[in-house]
């Protein structure tokens, strides 16, 4: 039967909102999908207009080459402080920073939490996947006990290099953030889930409800040295039991 | 115009910048700039502007990163060892050719130093401080009523050239008090749109704001466009103040609170019959070492007086070469020079 295709339905198509810049990303690595996500997010809700995003340095630093919408690197760890800086300058921005592990919850520890305790109306997603990508596989703050990295070539011990750090949960001590939690993306199903919470944490900010924070357990095949599905089977097997996923705190 | 008020030098400084149309303050406290942060606390959130305590320097000077981006006149402040901490969040401002105004209130140094009145951080302000090839606009006020005339000049350099400024002022200048007419407030509605700034992509391709490219070419001609503004600034900026200089056959080069000083030592040296001039740098960076230079082709010794251990000599001595003697006095520690001591060293070298 000839294919018609004058009357051919879209029914999936790039966001708007993200270009066809060539993506840096390695095979099997998770931030393509959370990239298309906050596209799709900035897209459904309308603010690709006033939406500015605040990438980071690490593996995302050419994030700004991903979305139609004006962007800024930040220096190492800086993200939330510079969106606070944009946010106050102009609330009516839609202001998001996107964060590695070492840049959010290592280097950039204080602006972090200080941001999250101030309850500045941003979104911030926060990529966990417990390696130092873009500078050759180092431990992360967030590297599991035992986990083999360059920097702990016998496994991450925590006596003398401490626990993984679990970021979120401190946020959620405070009393300000109105949305933290954690999602992951090895799957449709967590992919739906996370794409939910994504759309809710801007949300919040178009809402003017205060701070939202998304961490998103991220595969790292090249780093773990493990192939891409192998990658999504370790964050569902052993990653979240260090990182348990769900709504930390939910005041929306 | 018109209104007349004895302020401190610090109150000043954060009174001219509300007036010069700063819409965002962030800083950290730290003493001798305290008064300034408490200035801002009170006033900026009456006016409906933004004021934050940081969690820390870095943040600080990262949050000026983030409003300076969004294209608002931006500013914070802090004393030497703060300002040591946002050198980084500096080299990004540089790189990213964003337009912000950082004050220093220097104490003595280095390391936790004391808070006591000091140039010793000239070299951190004039050559770098920060990574990478860069320079930032310095204006070094001697006055308190300066302190507020260049802190509205700093607002409009820095937008001019899209380069950070930096006021580097020290702990006298900042407590001390002196009758001031307070500059009159600029319109922020009748500032230039920045078409460049990161205020939503509406009717427009994206704006983005970085210092980096890790293709050598393109950062070496980002480099270029830096170096060739620098240029621009180095023919256009410069700024100096000559006192009794045209039969004087010495003369002392100093800046900030040792120029005010020196007027004392030009009006005693004058009395015992010694023809002392004084030449005073206004812009540390660009240095006046054109003008500093013909002065030295008529006048046999430039003396270099500052308290530090002879940071701005070096520039002197660059700008002079071998056409004049270029002896140096200086003081540490927050140790001020009295105009005797000065006047001492004058004896030592006149005539």
């Amino acid at each position: 039967m000839p294919v018609d295709v004058q009357n051919m339905q879209k029914i999936f198509a790039r966001p708007d909102s993200l270009t066809d810049a060539k993506s840096t990303y390695c095979p099997g690595c998770h931030h393509g999908i959370l990239t298309r996500i906050i596209a799709q997010t900035i897209d459904e809700l309308e603010v690709a207009e006033r939406t500015v995003g605040i990438v980071p340095v690490g593996c995302a630093v050419f994030a700004y080459q991903w979305y139609h919408c004006d962007a800024i690197q930040a220096a190492h760890g800086r993200a939330s402080a510079v969106a606070t800086g944009v946010k106050r300058a102009d609330p009516n921005l839609i202001v998001f920073s996107y964060q590695g592990d070492g840049d959010f919850a290592s280097i950039g520890t204080a602006e972090s939490i200080h941001a999250a305790n101030r309850g500045e109306n941003i979104t911030v997603i926060f990529v966990n996947n417990q390696v130092y990508g873009m500078t050759g596989g180092e431990m992360a703050p967030t590297s599991l006990v035992g986990q083999k990295t360059t920097t702990t070539p016998q496994g991450r011990d925590p006596k003398l290099f401490g626990y993984p750090i679990r970021f979120s949960e401190m946020i959620a001590q405070l009393d300000a953030p109105v949305y933290v939690t954690r999602q992951a993306l090895y799957d449709t199903k967590h992919i739906k889930e996370a794409t939910k919470a994504i759309k809710k944490a801007f949300t919040n900010q178009v809402e003017k409800k205060g701070y939202s924070l998304v961490e998103v357990l991220a595969a790292c095949p090249t780093n773990w040295k493990m192939k891409p599905i192998d990658a999504n089977k370790h964050i569902a097997k052993v990653v979240e039991k260090t990182y348990q996923l769900g709504d930390l705190v939910n005041r929306g | 115009m018109g209104e007349r008020l004895l302020l401190r030098g610090n109150e000043v400084i954060a009174e001219a910048a509300i007036r010069a149309g700063c819409q965002c303050y962030f800083a950290y406290p730290i003493t001798p700039q305290a008064e300034l942060l408490q200035h801002m606390a009170i006033n900026m959130p009456r006016l409906g502007r933004t004021f934050i305590q940081a969690e820390s320097e870095l943040a600080a000077i990262n949050m000026v990163y983030g409003a300076a981006s969004a294209g608002v006149r931006t500013m914070t402040s802090s004393s030497s060892p703060g300002i040591s901490l946002k050198q980084e969040g500096i080299s990004y401002l540089a790189g990213s050719s964003l337009p912000a105004v950082i004050v220093n209130i220097v104490r003595g140094g280095p390391g936790l130093g004391d808070i006591a009145p000091s140039q010793c951080d000239y070299f951190q302000a004039t050559k770098g401080g920060g990574h990478g090839d860069y320079h930032m606009i310095v204006l070094g006020p001697s006055t308190v009523p300066e302190a507020g005339q260049l802190t509205m000049l700093a607002f409009e350099l820095a937008d001019r050239y899209r380069t950070p400024v930096m006021l580097l002022a020290d702990g006298m200048l900042g407590q001390m008090m002196e009758p001031v007419e307070l500059p009159k407030p600029i319109e922020i509605s009748s500032l230039p749109k920045k078409e460049w700034a990161t205020d939503g992509a509406k009717g427009r391709d994206p704006n983005i704001i970085l210092s980096f490219d890790l293709d050598p070419e393109v950062l070496k001609q980002m480099n270029l466009i830096l170096q060739k503004r620098y240029r621009q600034i180095e023919a256009k900026e410069v700024r100096y103040e000559e006192t009794a200089t045209s039969d004087a056959d010495i003369a002392i080069v100093a800046y900030g609170t040792v120029a005010r000083i020196a007027k004392t030592v030009v009006r005693m040296a004058r009395a015992e019959g010694i023809k002392l001039g004084l030449f005073r740098p206004i812009t540390l960076w660009p240095f006046p070492g054109q003008a500093l230079r013909k002065l030295s082709e008529k006048i046999a010794t430039v003396l270099t007086v500052e308290m530090s251990a002879g940071q701005m000599w070096e520039d002197v001595r660059l700008a002079i070469a071998e056409q004049a003697e270029t002896p140096f006095y200086g003081e540490m520690g927050g140790v001020i020079p009295t105009p005797q001591r000065i006047l001492s060293e004058v004896k030592k070298h006149a005539g």
